[in-house]
């Protein structure tokens, strides 16, 4: 029951908030800031319960729903949550938490309104993490997208309109290839069993030929590196990370690149390992593509938020690569890097934020030297400026580090390539602070700095990220189990991911 | 696992209390970070300096109480380590925040607190008048807190996170005075190329894992030496990896183009990051995996040959620099490598040796220039200076100390005993030879010349600037003590009494010297002194007595040109700005838009195309219509005809 909870508590959350919005722009804000709340409460508390946060037990699923929908067509209503999800959702509601208060006084028009979208986007990303059944799961990603177009669209910047059509023909079109490749798993499944269900757990290990494998192992795949997104699929993310509020950008690169991530660790690769295990070699050539060519393009721009933007490209690269080097390394380090990407992007977009709220503008050219009015603004924009470019002791570097060690086992060139992005990374991320923290002072005589509530946002943000960098056992050992039955799922039929260390332990050769 | 072991067999309970407090050195200093990060501008700048020098004097404190202590019983094997807590376990990967204390790591530390201490103690008054007085003391914390962390690091991924926060500080330290952006491009750049280094490196770390199991430096070790004969694959890729990093840090050649421009930040920087600690960093990386160079001989040579080639590229650029900070700086870059040449021939100890006595003299010298720069307003040029032998006496006395030993003069100063060892190993030693000796030799000429030019144009001929500000105690303090430890710090190591290399010998395994060197210490010894002598005697006719002769050199074309050659660093900068730079930025600009982009752009500028081209056949005019189907009739009749 708490999994309906989880999803329907920003749900209700929404639509209360644009009922008592008439004349009324503070009960919104703080209606959905209440039901976050709850809902993270709510996860919290799951996590605590967790046998495996403190490495205990090696159990997958941890709450497990399974409710009678359309029993016709073999659709249930089905949700599971195990370590991965838990991790996700957690982070939904962390993000969603901070993206209300980022943009409490941001939106000032149709406020009821905007929560609500945000809101439900919130809840399908949340149904998106914890469903089993795939025509479900097909609802959940159509239910986020939808209010997700409308943030931009209407609460967006200069070109919001094209920027969210763009959003929207990329994401439905893909969408449309996974629901043809789910219907297509519906069919071949039952042709081999007679069993018409769209249930995930009997769908896994579903025999198939080689081609039809791969065909909708592509149909899944390019739904979720649209969304991921690896080039040459990225085009409509700058548009709509830049167009977006600061809200829908935290969203955006917070969490809804994510769902393209959990939907290759979760879909595409256990359910089809065959068709994986052959596409490996393009997939980790479109992750060091993707590191290397986002990293250049987010040092041309001009535009601050534009630039953000194209460094999710480069680093979810890094998440490709861990996944599609499917070891128990780069898969934690694919979990971390995720999780790590979330907050520090999302920092990142809620001080671009912040700035164009004060200054009116994105374009680094007319930025500079703001260190001197506003420098707890460049204080916590260089953190997360150099969590972007990988330092040690904060969190996205503990993920990189582990995609590389992982990678490396399956492809010493990709790794090596993969992490010249680390050069790059920099270049970039130096770039930005330059630009807008140091340097002269030009234009803007006095800025304001970040004031209580954005200060608030921004300590448990670095809070979370030095935590991940200096100790990310719990996060570690709570994705574990469930990283190791996906593992379990797609290896049982394969030797896809066979960690296999030369020297395994060091420690037989001492003893002879 | 060393942990559990001393504490089992530590002769003295007491001993083992004292091994736990290792974990405060490093604390201290990022405890001060944080309090002066948190609270920021609205701290007192007494208090700042207070807590910014106090955290550093305390972790000196502590590391003074733990080395007495390893020294005067020393644990089992010489060494003891502490672990805090496992950072990452998944599987076999397991590194943990753990420190590691042997003779090597604890010269390190007694150098990085020590000098440390000194130097914030002269900051406080250096910086007295700056804003952001809380921020750099916050910076210089951060900084010490690191370089002990690598030091310390008993595991190659804690030695990565001291390592790069090194380069994080340096970098914030370079762009102190973020206001200028020249600041900001030499901290850019300093980062930049020193990141190149450390991918290469961190790419060595992930080989070294994937083959060894392990990232634990020890076991490294251990594990290397019974898996891979000498001249494998793997040992030489990992050597060669790691020295990637090692030249970055170290700024040797090819990557030491940043580490001039890096004197853009404030003195006390240059003297502790840029002199002192941080760029030694490399030099402590190959000493502490000195099994892998050993069992990869190519990769070792590699270093002697970059060492012997950068000490005379740095030495002859030195010669030419007009800014006292860049003369220091590429003098640095020279000594430097006169480290690596000592770890290219196996002279492990002489290589830790000299980094000592470097610190002392090198952190002298900036100090000292820092109280010339300050006592001339902000005055860099060297040719500006002059006659300020009078006006800042003890400035003078120190600086010429500092001098002295960096251009080894005989018998009295550190620097000649700890170069003299390394002129000694780079021709006696199993894998010395002539030419690297005489490399050392002329870079020891060339050192003397650059830095009795200096001497002689800061402190002597005609006073040409008015000395506004005169150093306080707060600043003489530090440099009579560094002037004190850069005369006896040579004496730990005499000839035939080699003290340094006994105590650091259960770390570093000792040279290979072959006994028929072509001649012995005791004449290589006479030829050294000799040769810095008249270093010293050039430099005075050339830029006290007739400094004409050179005006006539450099303004002859050739020597102008050779002059602008040397001056700008060997015009590596204008190779890496036409090679890597330019070609980036173009690319970067040029496709600002993506043209990825484009071809979406272009699909939807066709549908666009045809929705116009289609919509106008919907005219409306009855005539077109029936047109169109005549013309259609036409045209199926003809294919299914014709077909």
């Amino acid at each position: 029951m708490i999994l309906i909870w989880l999803i329907l508590i920003p749900l209700m959350g929404g639509l209360l908030a644009w009922l008592f919005s008439r004349g009324n722009d503070r009960l919104p804000r703080w209606i959905s800031l209440i039901a976050l709340i709850i809902d993270f409460i709510l996860v919290l508390l799951l996590w605590m319960q967790y046998p495996e946060r403190a490495g205990l037990t090696n159990r997958s699923w941890l709450v497990d729903i399974n409710l009678e929908w359309i029993p016709r067509l073999g659709i249930s209503f089905h949700l599971a949550l195990d370590g991965l999800s838990l991790l996700l959702v957690m982070l939904t509601s962390f993000l969603g938490i901070m993206s209300v208060a980022a943009s409490w006084t941001e939106i000032k028009e149709r406020v009821g309104f905007f929560h609500f979208n945000l809101m439900w986007s919130l809840a399908g990303i949340t149904g998106v993490f914890l469903s089993l059944d795939l025509f479900l799961f097909y609802f959940f990603w159509e239910l986020m997208l939808v209010p997700m177009y409308f943030l931009i669209a209407l609460w967006g910047h200069e070109n919001r309109i094209s920027a969210a059509v763009k959003f929207f023909l990329f994401t439905q079109l893909s969408g449309l290839l996974m629901l043809a490749a789910i219907l297509g798993l519906y069919f071949v499944h039952a042709r081999g069993t007679g069993i018409y269900t769209f249930d995930y757990t009997q769908l896994l290990g579903t025999t198939m030929g080689s081609t039809e494998g791969m065909l909708l192992m592509l149909g899944f795949l390019i739904a979720f590196v649209v969304k991921l997104p690896a080039v040459p699929f990225h085009t409509w993310l700058p548009d709509a990370h830049t167009e977006a509020p600061t809200a829908g950008s935290i969203i955006l690169a917070g969490l809804l690149l994510k769902t393209g991530a959990y939907g290759l660790l979760r879909f595409a690769v256990p359910l089809f390992p065959h068709a994986a295990l052959d596409f490996t070699p393009v997939a980790m050539a479109l992750a060091v593509i993707g590191i290397l060519y986002g990293a250049v393009l987010a040092f041309g721009q001009t535009d601050l938020k534009r630039l953000v933007a194209y460094t999710s490209v480069s680093h979810m690269g890094f998440v490709l690569l861990g996944i599609f080097a499917w070891n128990e390394l780069a898969l934690q380090g694919a979990v971390i890097q995720i999780i790590c990407h979330g907050i520090s992007t999302g920092a990142l977009f809620i001080i671009v934020g912040a700035l164009q709220e004060r200054i009116h503008t994105r374009d680094m050219e007319r930025m500079g030297g703001l260190w001197t009015s506003a420098p707890r603004m460049g204080g916590v924009g260089l953190l997360f400026g150099l969590a972007s470019l990988g330092l040690p002791g904060l969190g996205n570097f503990v993920g990189e580090f582990l995609v590389l060690i992982g990678a490396y086992t399956v492809s010493i060139p990709m790794t090596a390539i993969a992490a010249t992005g680390l050069v790059f990374a920099t270049v970039y991320s130096l770039w930005m602070i330059q630009r807008t923290f140091f340097g002269p002072r030009e234009v803007y005589l006095k800025v304001p700095d970040l004031n209580m509530r954005e200060m608030t946002v921004m300590a448990f943000m670095v809070a979370v990220i030095v935590w991940i960098g200096l100790y990310p056992q719990p996060v570690i050992n709570t994705a574990k189990g469930a990283l190791n039955a996906l593992q379990k799922n797609a290896g049982a039929m394969t030797s896809f991911g066979k960690i296999s260390y030369p020297v395994s332990t060091g420690a037989d050769r001492d003893t002879k | 696992m060393f942990s559990k072991h001393w504490m089992l067999i530590a002769p003295a309970r007491c001993g083992a209390e004292m091994m736990e407090l290792l974990w405060l050195i490093p604390a201290f200093p990022l405890a001060g970070f944080l309090a002066l990060a948190v609270t920021g501008a609205r701290m007192p700048k007494r208090l700042a300096a207070i807590i910014g020098t106090g955290s550093v004097g305390a972790s000196a404190v502590v590391a003074l109480f733990i080395g007495m202590h390893f020294i005067s019983s020393p644990p089992q094997g010489h060494l003891s380590s502490q672990t805090l807590w496992t950072w990452i376990e998944i599987g076999e990967f397991r590194p943990s925040i753990t420190f590691y204390l042997d003779p090597l790591s604890l010269v390190m530390t007694f150098v990085v607190t020590f000098v440390g201490f000194l130097i914030h103690l002269y900051s406080t008054e250096f910086m007295a008048e700056e804003e952001g007085y809380s921020r750099f003391f916050a910076y210089m914390n951060l900084f010490v807190c690191s370089m002990l962390i690598l030091v310390l690091a008993d595991n190659l991924l804690l030695l990565y996170l001291g390592w790069e926060g090194v380069g994080l500080c340096s970098y914030l330290l370079i762009g102190f005075w973020y206001k200028d952006h020249a600041n900001g491009r030499a901290a850019m750049k300093a980062f930049i190329v020193t990141r190149v280094g450390d991918t290469s490196m961190a790419i060595g770390f992930i080989l070294l894992y994937f083959n060894l199991g392990t990232l634990n430096i020890q076991e490294i070790m251990q594990r290397a030496s019974q898996a891979w004969p000498v001249g494998s694959t793997f040992a030489v890729a990992a050597a060669a990896l790691l020295l990637g990093g090692a030249l970055g840090k170290s700024a040797q050649l090819p990557l030491q183009t940043w580490l001039p421009d890096a004197m853009a930040g404030p003195t006390p920087v240059s003297a502790l990051i840029h002199a002192a600690t941080m760029v030694t960093a490399g030099v402590y990386l190959i000493a502490r995996t000195n099994v892998l160079f050993t069992l990869a001989p190519v990769v070792q040579e590699a270093v002697a040959v970059i060492g012997a080639l950068t000490l005379l590229i740095a030495g002859f650029s030195a010669l030419t620099q007009h800014d006292i900070k860049r003369v220091l700086a590429y003098s640095t870059i020279s000594q430097i490598g006169y480290m690596f040449l000592a770890l290219g021939v196996g002279a492990w100890s002489a290589a830790l040796f000299h980094f000592m006595t470097h610190a002392f003299f090198k952190a002298l010298l900036f100090l000292g220039a820092g109280a010339v720069i300050l006592a001339l307003d902000y005055e860099h040029n060297m040719f500006r200076m002059g006659g300020l032998r009078k006006e800042l006496p003890l400035t003078f006395w120190t600086f010429l100390i500092g001098s002295a030993s960096l251009s080894a003069l005989p018998l009295v100063t550190a620097g000649f005993y700890s170069k003299d060892l390394i002129l000694w190993y780079s021709l006696s030693s199993e894998d010395g030879s002539p030419w690297f000796w005489a490399a050392g030799m002329a870079g020891a000429l060339l050192t003397s010349i650059y830095t009795f030019r200096m001497v002689f144009l800061i402190f002597f001929g005609a006073a040409k600037g008015r000395v506004s500000r005169k150093p306080g105690m707060t600043m003489k303090f530090p440099l009579l003590i560094l002037a004190v430890l850069s005369i006896i710090g040579g004496f730990v190591e005499l000839p035939r009494i080699p003290i340094f290399s006994e105590f650091v010998k259960t770390a570093l395994p000792s040279a290979k010297t072959l006994h028929e060197g072509l001649l012995g210490e005791g004449m290589q010894q006479v030829i050294a002194s000799g040769v810095s002598l008249i270093g010293v005697s050039i430099a005075y006719l050339l830029f006290l007595r007739a400094p004409l002769n050179v005006e006539r050199f450099t303004s002859h074309p050739a020597g102008k040109a050779l002059h602008r050659f040397w001056f700008s660093g060997w015009g590596f900068d204008w190779l890496y700005n036409k090679v890597f730079v330019g070609p980036f930025i173009w690319i970067a600009r040029t496709n600002k838009d993506d043209f990825i982009d484009l071809i979406y752009g272009g699909m939807a500028w066709y549908g666009r195309f045809f929705h116009v081209a289609l919509s106008l056949t919907q005219s409306g005019k009855v005539r077109w219509y029936a047109m169109g189907i005549t013309i259609g009739a036409v045209i199926t009749i003809g294919i299914t005809v014709f077909l």
